[in-house]
């Protein structure tokens, strides 16, 4: 809040907002949902603009050093940016994984000339990044992958398939595990990056129950692979993939803070505009149908406690008494949150809620449909709800490992 | 855990070492096995006071440190850890609270200093009822040419054996159910026409049941204005759930680390219980929701102590979190020790006593999701 400013970061707000006053386009406003989209290729000139100031102000990557063409801005002033940029319906238009995951993993791992090589296309937005860790093999237990690296002398040879590559059709540059050595499982992982259209890479989305295709199958033959874009040392891979799982489930829980977005943002409005619109009140003005009114009491609080615990993580986190306990179990949370709202969502329609296409629906309800489906892959994706709960149960509460 | 100042830190690890050494749980075993009158004992009690405990929300100018409710919310977790039984959320929080809200000058002098110190206990006497509703208030008020006449019973009054003086809510006009019409009364427990008569709870705490026969009062015993004492009320239980959520959310952390302790120990099948997906995924269900709790509980005392106007729905959400989590980890306390859990020799059982009589103690989850609903528009 502005009132609790110090000088400093006061002066940093009236900077951020007479920056952002010059360079955000006003057509471009309140269009952040449509835009920062790993399925939407626009060139629209205003957005392309935006993206160059933003990229040449190093404010899409705001606490990264300025060294590395980052905002070099505290995470104080981050937030402040950030604040200012909700203010005027700004958005950054630089996102997606490079900035959330390969970036920082990059930052902690990779040579001073990887840094140098990779960090233009991430700060500025030019090189859309994929991850290329599952495979059909490989889901909750990713250390099982099988996608072979050889080592060629002067190259590497990478064979293999990946699969639930978000973004894959329209990545240019992929990071991934390969499996250097067949004889140890964790300890035989390497982390390698290379370019999307080396010969040998093939694509194919993915068409989910959602009628989208975020997600592609990616099939590797015989991609020959410079020596110098392995990341780490050779059988290493394995730490850095659960670093980079670390930056994942803090830009999916929305703890990660920054300009990313998340499941964090849950409003009863929204609820109770559905409430008024499909289900209607009783003469007191309670929700009409009891059963789902307590539910949607239940869902209310439920948010609201996420929030709070949202809220304390961060206050903890800044103090610097070290991470709070409490972030290992946003994933989850965050997730059934996302899911509950949007099952209650589609209770409330009725029959508006099965629409899929045409007329007799608008686009709120055909949105909320294919939300609803789409939803399902959060408690799958980054780490399932099981494997969450794995995380906590060894971790936080030191229980072993079925023998 | 909240971010805490020097001194909270100092306070909050005075009291973890204190209840190891002076009240674990078999403080409160020896208590129940020796039928004690009060259902505390009152030197353990003294020695709470002693470290200034009883004053932590009391302000300076009445002997108190003025320490806040986040404060005593830290103390109340320590003490819920080994269900320490004291009159510490019925006097030195609940009674003192509505004092502190609505009590003239003269009543706040005669018993904030005495409430501070731990020499006097003074309790909140509103049940009449099997459950929590404080507007449901029916005992009577009848104006007297000088005052009022109370006629009526109060029921699990907690700490009732043991108070000097009670608060009472009363009605003096209007019908139950009805805000308008409750009146609060500070009545000493000697005055002529109270009687009262022990009540044996599960989980050996001092409640009791107070008759009230026709107990003439002056004008001078209302805390707040006549008829509307629910303005004082309210938020005088509104402080004692979000501080008695801070006392359970201890004693669901107790309860969870004892069981996890023995799920890390018990060997079966050749391996620990705690080697068992199947329990440990119940386990992290247990830590996710002790998590969400304590950020409740947490945000509900500074929302006190700071003041803000979300202060009602932020202690219904504590309280019912509180009441759900703490009702999960002690039955789940029980299942997962098996049968030893099923004996009185293991202290599973005392957890599972002390969760239901502090679940529905000031309303229990589903009260406070109907309160917190309403607020909301729901």
């Amino acid at each position: 809040m502005a009132a609790t400013d110090t000088p400093e970061l006061a002066a940093f707000r009236a900077e951020a907002r007479e920056w952002l006053a010059t360079n955000f386009p006003a057509s471009l406003k309140g269009r952040a949902a449509i835009m920062v989209n790993l399925n939407v290729e626009t060139d629209e000139p205003d957005f392309l603009a935006w993206k160059r100031a933003m990229g040449a102000k190093g404010w899409g990557v705001p606490t990264w050093p300025k060294a590395y063409g980052g905002g070099g801005l505290s995470k104080d002033e981050a937030r402040v940016l950030s604040q200012e940029m909700v203010k005027i319906g700004a958005f950054s238009p630089i996102g997606g994984m490079g900035v959330m995951m390969f970036g920082p993993t990059l930052l902690e791992y990779g040579t001073e000339a990887q840094k140098q090589r990779f960090r233009p296309g991430i700060v500025n937005g030019t090189t859309r990044w994929c991850q290329g860790f599952s495979e059909p093999g490989a889901g909750s237990d990713l250390a099982s992958l099988a996608t072979r690296c050889e080592d060629k002398g002067d190259h590497y040879l990478v064979n293999g398939q990946k699969i639930w590559t978000s973004g894959g059709q329209y990545a240019d540059w992929n990071f991934c595990l390969v499996r250097t050595d067949t004889t140890r499982k964790h300890e035989g992982i390497s982390f390698l990056v290379f370019d999307m259209k080396s010969p040998g890479v093939e694509v194919r989305p993915i068409q989910l129950i959602s009628g989208n295709s975020p997600f592609c199958e990616t099939f590797f033959t015989d991609v020959k692979v410079p020596k110098d874009q392995l990341v780490g040392p050779l059988n290493g891979g394995w730490s850095i993939a659960k670093r980079l799982l670390q930056f994942e489930r803090q830009s999916l829980s929305g703890a990660g803070g920054g300009t990313g977005g998340g499941t964090a943002r849950f409003g009863a409005p929204d609820l109770e505009r559905m409430v008024d619109k499909y289900v209607g009140r009783d003469e007191a003005g309670r929700v009409a149908d009891a059963d789902l009114r307590q539910r949607l009491i239940a869902h209310h609080m439920e948010a609201r406690a996420f929030a709070l615990t949202l809220s304390r993580a961060a206050a903890e986190a800044k103090s610097g008494s070290g991470p709070s306990a409490a972030t290992s179990i946003m994933k989850n949370v965050g997730a059934k949150i996302a899911q509950d709202r949007a099952e209650l969502s589609m209770e409330m329609m009725g029959h508006q809620g099965l629409g899929w296409e045409g007329e007799g629906f608008n686009a709120y309800e055909l949105g909320m449909v294919r939300g609803w489906l789409g939803g399902k892959a959060v408690t799958i994706y980054g780490g399932s709800t099981e494997i969450q709960n794995n995380i906590v149960a060894k971790r936080m509460l030191g229980l072993l490992d079925h023998q | 855990m909240a971010v805490l100042s020097e001194e909270q830190t100092i306070l909050r690890d005075s009291a973890r070492e204190w209840v190891k050494d002076k009240a674990p749980v078999q403080a409160l075993r020896k208590l129940r096995d020796s039928g004690a009158a009060f259902g505390y004992d009152p030197a353990l009690y003294a020695e709470m006071a002693a470290m200034g405990w009883a004053g932590i929300v009391v302000p300076e100018a009445y002997g108190g440190s003025e320490f806040g409710y986040l404060s005593l919310g830290l103390v109340l977790e320590e003490t819920g850890r080994t269900l320490v039984a004291s009159p510490l959320v019925s006097s030195a929080l609940g009674a003192a609270s509505a004092l502190m809200l609505g009590g003239t000058a003269a009543q706040k002098e005669a018993w904030l200093p005495k409430i501070a110190s731990g020499d006097a206990v003074a309790t909140l006497a509103i049940e009449e009822g099997p459950r929590h509703e404080p507007l449901s208030t029916a005992l009577a008020a009848s104006r007297t040419g000088s005052g009022f006449t109370l006629n009526g019973t109060k029921s699990f009054v907690p700490d009732g054996m043991a108070a000097d003086v009670f608060i009472v809510a009363a009605r003096s006009s209007g019908k139950p159910g009805e805000a308008a019409g409750i009146s609060l009364f500070l009545v000493p427990a000697d005055a002529r026409g109270v009687t009262r008569t022990a009540l044996k709870l599960m989980d050996s705490r001092g409640a009791a049941v107070i008759a009230f026969d026709g107990v003439a009062v002056g004008e001078e015993a209302l805390i707040g204005a006549p008829d509307k004492g629910f303005e004082v009320l309210e938020p005088a239980l509104d402080r004692v759930r979000a501080g008695l959520a801070a006392e359970m959310l201890g004693t669901a952390l107790q309860a969870f680390e004892t069981t996890i302790d023995y799920l890390k120990v018990r060997v079966q099948f050749g391996q620990t219980l705690g080697s068992f997906q199947a329990l440990q995924h119940r386990a992290a269900k247990m830590f996710t929701e002790l998590e969400l709790t304590r950020s409740c509980v947490e945000a509900a005392l500074s929302a006190i102590d700071t003041g803000t106007n979300d202060i009602r729905e932020l202690a219904s959400l504590a309280k019912a979190r509180a009441n759900e989590t703490l009702h999960l980890i002690s039955n789940e306390m029980v299942q997962m020790h098996g049968g030893i859990g099923m004996t009185d020799a293991h202290d599973a059982g005392l957890y599972l006593k002390r969760a239901r009589a502090a679940e529905a103690a000031y309303g229990n989850a589903a009260y406070h999701r109907e309160r917190f609903g309403r607020l909301h528009g729901f």
